[in-house]
């Protein structure tokens, strides 16, 4: 056990400190403002400048323009990103779980034709996996792919995707072998969202804003040399970008989380509560400490799956453990805020008696879809269960 | 930057749960447990060679000089096999509070037949009041001699001296001395003794000032949190075991979401409360500027979540688990008994709140 920080890693902290300190944009407080549709040019360029100094994507392999980095280093990328308040990159998905699944699955040619878009944000990536009929049980999804004259010919459709407005390309997880069994029928295709007959519609969620969206796909034709990986293969090809999506996307989200504890305890200092700041209220001061201990324990689970991770070389089911952790803990954080806040943690952004400009009203609603988006916590404690402890199988 | 165990350190996990295994299972642990005091002389002799009474004293006083990531780990499997008697008592209470504040001829005195394992010790510190914290202790010597009463003191009818912890500083009486009375009380544990102690004009030796208490207090509360991973992760086991075989509607129980469910949460709260104490290990063994916070999450974290995973365990196993024949209400005792010790999740949550919430703590860590 050495939680000291390589040289190695001290000096890449360093050099990305410094570039970031130089390069981030001076307005960045704006973007937050404005709609997404609005500030999405602003993200792209904010990714072109990341990518310029070679920034875009750390994790990956050197010779995809990564600097493969460490995941002690990708952690520290995603806090000093964080520290400085920067705006996320505008291709989050492409960088974060689908360029990685090409780097694994992909052709020479997919990679030469795709990895470098991707990088510079030129061509943004969705995701299209759940479907109406296909949520926790992914593998029994419908929309289906028929191979004629060296095209697949799609019809189906798709629901949360995120970035579908505004997506290039598309990561679609089809069925090719209707007789086969579930997870043995599936095939993984690259799909260009301007072909003809791909319809997307914003799908509004409980905030009032539209993240995401649903696709509609009508005798779509797509190249057969677009199929990443094997023809029926699909299920590994997708459980590889789901592996992503569930291990390195609670790294990013610990400086988040802690800014947010912090915060809290700063307002419960000036709060009032029963003739006190509420920071010397006995009940209020249990919770907050809860709080902050949860926060810090998910700091220390991080870490603690990253030597894992690193001595085994891949992912596994620890991502289940992060997930379920830090979407619950989004919960009783959002909920500590309102309980702290009072009638004043209910008033949106555009309420001039607001809190933080209403982000702890926006806050509270967002987090009741954490513990559903990206495998809900009961398919998480199921694979806990499975593959984890060596339960049976319960379904 | 490496979160995980070294070789040295998984050897000495793999090496210490082997040890447990063969010289106290469960069926040791069952006979001392209805014994006076739950020691045995020859169990602790065998601890004794294999240098677990010095596991982290300096060598010169006959220990091992290891840090407090491998007392961790030790701990750990000693709440694994429910280790009955004074290990924690005399080795890390009392040990870890003679290497912090007595002098280096008291320490050859005191701590070096300690390491060797010829002699025992124990912390007396609670009072009618219960309070761990120490602005609530009132015993206070007069002219090196104590009058007055120290309740729920582990081990003390084993231990050749016991240290008592007075306003005025940390004393060292013997247990042999005049004017003392060891009666036991009758705790929920029944793997680790209490005792009331009675001073009635005893003498005793000061070893040192409560101000430096914090430390070696702060090593017995990690190496306590440990032992608490290492009685949940036995349960988990247990429990895992059991849904596997056990069979209720034609199927193994395990097969259940329900019940898959209780595990998942078992492994999520035993893994993280490990997260918790192997940072706090490592921060006191680097002196790192937060390591009271941490070892403050870690117990917190690790009270209330012994408790849950103890809880969800015996559920689990259904009728069997309520059973004296079943092992976890073993495990459940023991998990009770330490979520109060040095403190439970509430005090640790408060001591949390001064270090984080109170403004002149963060200025004065500020400045």
């Amino acid at each position: 056990m050495d939680l000291n920080l390589t040289p190695e890693d001290l000096a890449f902290r360093d050099e990305f400190r410094a570039w970031l300190q130089a390069n981030v944009p001076k307005d960045r407080a704006e973007w937050r403002e404005k709609p997404l549709e609005e500030s999405f040019p602003y993200l792209r360029a904010w990714q072109r400048k990341l990518h310029e100094g070679g920034w875009a994507a750390v994790s990956w392999p050197k010779e995809y323009g990564g600097r493969g980095a460490t995941l002690m280093q990708q952690a520290m990328f995603w806090e000093e990103m964080a520290r400085l308040e920067a705006p996320p990159m505008a291709n989050a998905l492409g960088l974060g779980l689908i360029g990685p699944t090409i780097i694994a699955y992909g052709t020479g040619a997919q990679k030469k034709r795709f990895i470098p878009k991707i990088l510079s944000a030129e061509e943004i990536w969705c995701q299209g996996f759940s479907e109406p009929n296909a949520g926790s049980d992914l593998a029994a999804l419908q929309t289906e792919a028929r191979l004629e004259d060296g095209h697949y010919i799609v019809n189906g459709q798709k629901v949360w995707t995120s970035y579908g407005w505004v997506g290039d390309w598309c990561e679609l997880v089809v069925r090719t072998d209707p007789t086969a069994p579930k997870h043995k029928g599936l095939t993984v295709l690259l799909v260009d969202m301007k072909s003809p007959g791909v319809a997307v519609r914003p799908l509004r969620q409980m905030t009032g804003e539209s993240e995401f969206n649903e696709i509609f796909l009508r005798d779509v034709h797509v190249p057969a040399e677009n199929v990443l990986g094997k023809v029926n293969d699909g299920w590994n090809v997708a459980v590889s970008t789901l592996m992503h999506e569930r291990g390195a996307y609670g790294a990013r989200l610990i400086l988040i989380f802690k800014r947010n504890i912090n915060r809290l305890i700063e307002l419960s200092r000036v709060t009032e509560h029963n003739g006190r700041p509420a920071s010397q209220d006995p009940v209020l001061r249990q919770k907050l400490a809860q709080c902050y201990a949860e926060v810090e324990i998910m700091r220390l689970n991080q870490l603690r799956a990253f030597s894992r991770i690193t001595a085994a070389g891949a992912p596994g089911p620890e991502g289940s453990i992060q997930k379920l952790f830090w979407s619950e803990l989004n919960q009783r954080l959002q909920q500590l805020a309102q309980e702290l806040l009072g009638p004043y943690g209910q008033l949106a952004g555009g309420d001039a008696r607001a809190i933080d400009k209403g982000i702890w009203s926006y806050g509270y609603l967002r987090s009741r879809g954490n513990t559903i988006e990206a495998g809900t916590s009961e398919v998480q404690r199921n694979i806990i269960g499975h593959f984890v402890l060596g339960l049976p199988r319960s379904y | 930057m490496q979160f995980g165990l070294n070789e040295n350190q998984e050897f000495l996990r793999d090496s210490a749960r082997k040890f447990f295994a063969g010289e106290c299972p469960i069926a040791e642990v069952r006979r001392l447990m209805e014994t006076d005091t739950a020691f045995d002389a020859k169990l602790w002799a065998k601890l004794a060679e294999q240098g677990y009474t010095g596991i982290i004293f300096p060598e010169e006083l006959g220990g091992v000089g290891l840090g407090i990531v491998e007392l961790i780990l030790l701990m750990e499997e000693a709440g694994r096999a429910l280790l009955p008697g004074p290990f924690f008592s005399s080795v890390v209470m009392a040990g870890a509070l003679v290497d912090a504040l007595a002098t280096k001829d008291q320490k050859k005195k005191h701590l070096a037949p300690i390491c060797r394992g010829e002699r025992r010790s124990t912390v007396a510190f609670l009072e009618a009041e219960g309070s761990w914290d120490l602005a609530d202790v009132r015993l206070t010597a007069i002219d090196d001699r104590l009058q007055g009463e120290k309740l729920f003191v582990p081990d003390a009818a084993v231990a050749d001296w016991i240290l008592v912890v007075a306003r005025n500083g940390v004393f060292l009486v013997d247990s042999k001395a005049p004017g003392i009375r060891v009666e036991p009380m009758h705790g929920m544990d029944l793997t680790r003794k209490l005792y009331s102690l009675q001073f009635d004009n005893t003498p005793a030796e000061k070893l040192g000032e409560t101000t430096a208490l914090s430390r070696p207090r702060a090593i017995a509360t990690a190496a306590l949190a440990a032992e608490m991973v290492g009685g949940m992760h036995r349960t988990l086991d247990i429990t895992v075991e059991y849904a596997k075989t056990r069979k209720q509607f034609g199927k193994p129980i395990g097969i259940f979401q329900a019940v898959q469910h209780q595990c998942a949460d078992m492994y999520l709260e035993t893994e993280s409360a490990r997260s918790a104490v192997y940072y706090a290990a490592w921060a006191l063994e680097h002196h790192a500027p937060d390591a009271a916070a941490a070892v403050s999450i870690a117990k917190l974290y690790a009270s209330d979540a012994s408790r849950t995973v103890s809880n969800r365990g015996i559920q689990v196993h259904g009728g069997m688990g309520f059973t004296w024949e079943n092992d976890l209400h073993l495990y459940y005792r023991r998990a009770k008994a330490s979520e109060t010790m040095f403190g439970d999740a509430t005090f640790h949550r408060e001591r949390l709140a001064r270090l984080t919430i109170d403004v002149e703590a963060l200025s004065a860590q500020r400045a």
